[in-house]
């Protein structure tokens, strides 16, 4: 009030000396730039607990991260079709679809609007190739013609067959990393290993700026 | 939703079901309710895709959906629930208390019900039995009564329990929003229908399949059979459950670290005779008597009578109030204050972080602040017994840190700065919440570390896979040692040294983020419970 500001005018309430600076001394400036990303430390951290549960815990916790790649609900976007067709289309028709679930929901349990068509899994992909043995027994004097697209047919799904049982087979056992090797030989039906062969997208997309030696 | 909680659940969701679902499930959490279609309209990916998280995210229970705002006509409106999120980065604990409590078969039952969201008994049994007889050595296999008997055990202990029921249309689904916890009772309870129907069918089978020694032959033969009987009843982790248990563990080793082993099996015996009777979210178990808790206490801690009634006094006395006695019928009625007990865990969790990352004094200047509430600069200097200036640079350091609050109080209306108290204060609650958002971000640093890690070496790990997938196969055709050492050689030795430090690191990262999601739980829970007692 302004009564009372000619008596006792600089007491405060709690001593000078203690705030670290004098009177008419300029405030300490003032830092202009953000506090730093990885502000030092001034004491060490306490070491992590060790023992028996740690480690067991820490172990299921690598595995479930595994594992859980390898689970239809880990869901990965269908490659976009790029303008060059490869040869390596035909042999790679087992890749996601975005329009198939690979899984089967109880659709009873979510909305209609999310009903979406389910991947045929392993056994109605068995039948038909049961039945369709005996036909082409049967038509021995069937066209030619048929008996090259149920070749054709059987192939795709043999491979779709074949990728979905390791698919069941990886769901089941604890993965480990013979799938890598099982899964390049056994997609498809040719002698060579799918990680070996080069699309040849890579070829001449290096920048040939730098290039000091001639090209052979 | 703070931004770190946000940040945390698009990590845990890009981790365990990839970027698709990471990036719908992040922009539903920013958006708060969104239809189907606005959803996709805004990430701007196709419908299909959409679609499909969203049915892992509901198969999982992180998404619910419902009625929008038009009423039951209108389009589907769906939300995710972040706590659930959460709940992802603690299923190894889950797991491994499961693994203690029932064995193998509980830990197994777990893992696979957690892994896929909800499951029917039927299926769990198969899959678990099936994993089981796996592992076992050539000839033996795995009983079904066995995993339904620790199947059947789990939901009497409440561990596992009923999905809530879902109506067959889509926007009519009113029952899928009602709360859990009142209709839970419906939930626990397993028809002796469903486990004899399960039993039965699996003896059938496994009578049939006695005489085939092939174990493919006899998983096609199974799933050629038609469902089981429980078709529409699916079960899930019953995660406030699982959570109980772990305050009482926490009460448990809180208790024989101050005290001593025995009262610390005296407090277990009266929390395990109170598990079914107390509701989830009471502050006091039930009122138990010594005469009760004497005979309840197994016989292998040889505790007598006479010394029971002296740990139960100890225990009351204790500062710490874990134990408090309501009367004195029946040799004096005692009760654990589970409250009382999660708040000075949380103090205590608070305390240590300031020890750890300030220092021992202003650890002290800390418990005094929380102990006295409000106090002057000049009383905190006296109390605490440290010099004027580092005292002051304490409390200021603290206070920058948002750990130590100001309180002015003004003699006159105006708040000249002569004429004010200021006095520093703590508050436990708004400090907890402030440690359990800097604990969301630690988690969130130590996965991108994680990723980042993994990502720098790529390379390196892809290569060593490689080449043990070409000796796990060599080794099965047969090879010779030398062949085995050539391939070994493949990698050479700075590069074993790069990934030997390499799996350090993720280890200690692992490890370090299962040990700061113990420090979230116990926060957690004690701000759950001041809510819970509003």
């Amino acid at each position: 009030m302004a009564g009372s500001r000619g008596r006792g005018r600089s007491q405060f309430s709690f001593s000078v000396d203690a705030l670290g600076f004098g009177r008419g001394d300029s405030l300490p400036s003032s830092a202009h730039t953000p506090s730093p990303l990885f502000p030092p430390m001034q004491f060490r951290p306490v070491p992590l607990h060790t023992g028996e549960e740690v480690d067991y815990m820490l172990a299921l916790k690598q595995e479930l991260r595994a594992s859980s790649k390898n689970l239809p609900f880990h869901i990965k976007a269908a490659r976009t079709k790029t303008d060059v067709a490869h040869y390596s289309d035909k042999y790679q028709n087992g890749e996601t679809k975005n329009n198939c679930i690979e899984w089967s929901p109880d659709w009873s349990r979510m909305p209609k609007e999310l009903c979406i068509k389910v991947r045929k899994p392993r056994k109605t992909g068995a039948k038909p190739q049961l039945t369709r043995k005996p036909k082409v027994a049967a038509g021995k004097e069937e066209v030619l013609q048929k008996l090259e697209t149920l070749e054709k047919r059987e192939e795709e799904q043999h491979s779709e067959e074949e990728e979905d049982e390791e698919k069941k087979k990886q769901n089941e056992e604890e993965p480990d990393a013979d799938e890598d090797y099982d899964e390049e030989d056994l997609e498809d039906e040719t002698d060579y290993i799918m990680s070996y062969f080069d699309n040849g997208e890579d070829f001449g997309a290096d920048s040939d700026d730098n290039m000091d030696e001639a090209v052979y | 939703m703070t931004a770190q909680e946000v940040r945390l659940c698009g990590l845990l969701l890009q981790e365990h079901f990839g970027n698709v679902v990471e990036k719908v499930g992040t922009h539903l959490i920013r958006s708060g309710v969104l239809t189907l279609r606005a959803l996709a309209h805004e990430t701007k990916l196709p419908l299909d895709l959409v679609k499909k998280s969203l049915c892992v995210l509901v198969q999982h229970g992180m998404c619910t959906f419902g009625a929008g705002r038009r009423g039951p006509a209108g389009p589907v409106e769906y939300r995710i629930n972040c706590e659930r999120v959460f709940h992802m980065l603690r299923y190894p604990r889950y797991i491994y208390t499961a693994k203690s409590l029932y064995g193998d078969t509980g830990e197994l039952i777990v893992e696979e019900i957690l892994q896929r969201g909800q499951m029917t008994m039927s299926s769990t049994v198969k899959t678990v039995a099936d994993r089981l007889t796996h592992n076992m050595p050539e000839g033996q296999s795995m009983d079904y009564s066995e995993v339904v008997s620790a199947f059947s055990q789990l939901v009497e202990t409440h561990f596992l329990q009923r999905c809530p029921l879902a109506s067959a249309g889509s926007s009519s689904s009113g029952a899928v929003d009602t709360p859990l916890p009142v209709a839970t009772q419906n939930f626990l309870v397993i028809n002796s229908y469903d486990i004899y129907s399960t039993l039965s069918q699996g003896k059938r089978r496994r009578s049939s399949e006695d005489g085939e020694a092939d174990q493919c032959a006899a998983k096609k033969a199974r799933t050629d059979d038609s469902e089981c009987g429980d078709d529409r009843i699916y079960w899930q982790v019953n995660f406030q459950r699982f959570h109980l248990h772990f305050r009482d563990q926490a009460i448990i080793s809180a208790v024989s670290c101050k005290l001593d082993q025995s009262s610390s099996e005296i407090v277990r015996t009266m929390l395990r005779m109170s598990e079914v009777t107390t509701p989830a979210h009471a502050a006091f178990t039930q009122a138990l008597s010594a005469n009760e808790i004497f005979r309840a206490l197994l016989s292998s801690y040889n505790i007598a009578r006479p010394i029971l009634d002296q740990y139960l006094s100890l225990l009351v006395d204790d500062p710490m109030e874990f134990v408090g006695k309501t009367g004195d019928s029946g040799g004096g009625m005692y009760v654990v204050n589970l409250h009382r007990a999660l708040a000075n865990l949380a103090r205590a969790t608070l305390e240590s972080v300031v020890q750890e990352r300030f220092g021992s004094r202003s650890a002290r200047i800390f418990r005094l602040l929380l102990r006295k509430r409000h106090l002057e600069q000049k009383q905190v200097e006296d109390f605490a017994m440290i010099p004027a200036k580092e005292a002051k640079d304490m409390l200021y350091k603290l206070l920058s840190e948002n750990l130590v609050q100001l309180q002015e109080i003004p003699k006159t209306p105006d708040y000249a700065p002569s004429r004010t108290f200021y006095l520093y204060t703590v508050n436990q609650l708004p400090t907890a919440r402030l440690l359990l958002q800097h604990s969301y971000k630690t988690v969130g640093n130590l996965m991108e570390r994680r990723l980042y890690e993994t990502k720098e070496n790529k390379r390196l790990l892809e290569k060593s896979q490689r080449i043990e997938a070409i000796l796990a196969s060599l080794q099965a055709t047969g090879a010779e040692a030398a062949q085995l050492t050539e391939v070994e050689e493949m990698i050479t030795v700075p590069e074993r040294q790069q990934l030997e430090s390499l799996r350090h690191h993720i280890n200690k990262l692992d490890s370090s983020e299962n040990q700061v999601d113990e420090t979230i739980f116990l926060l957690k829970s004690y701000i759950n419970s001041t809510q819970a007692s509003r």
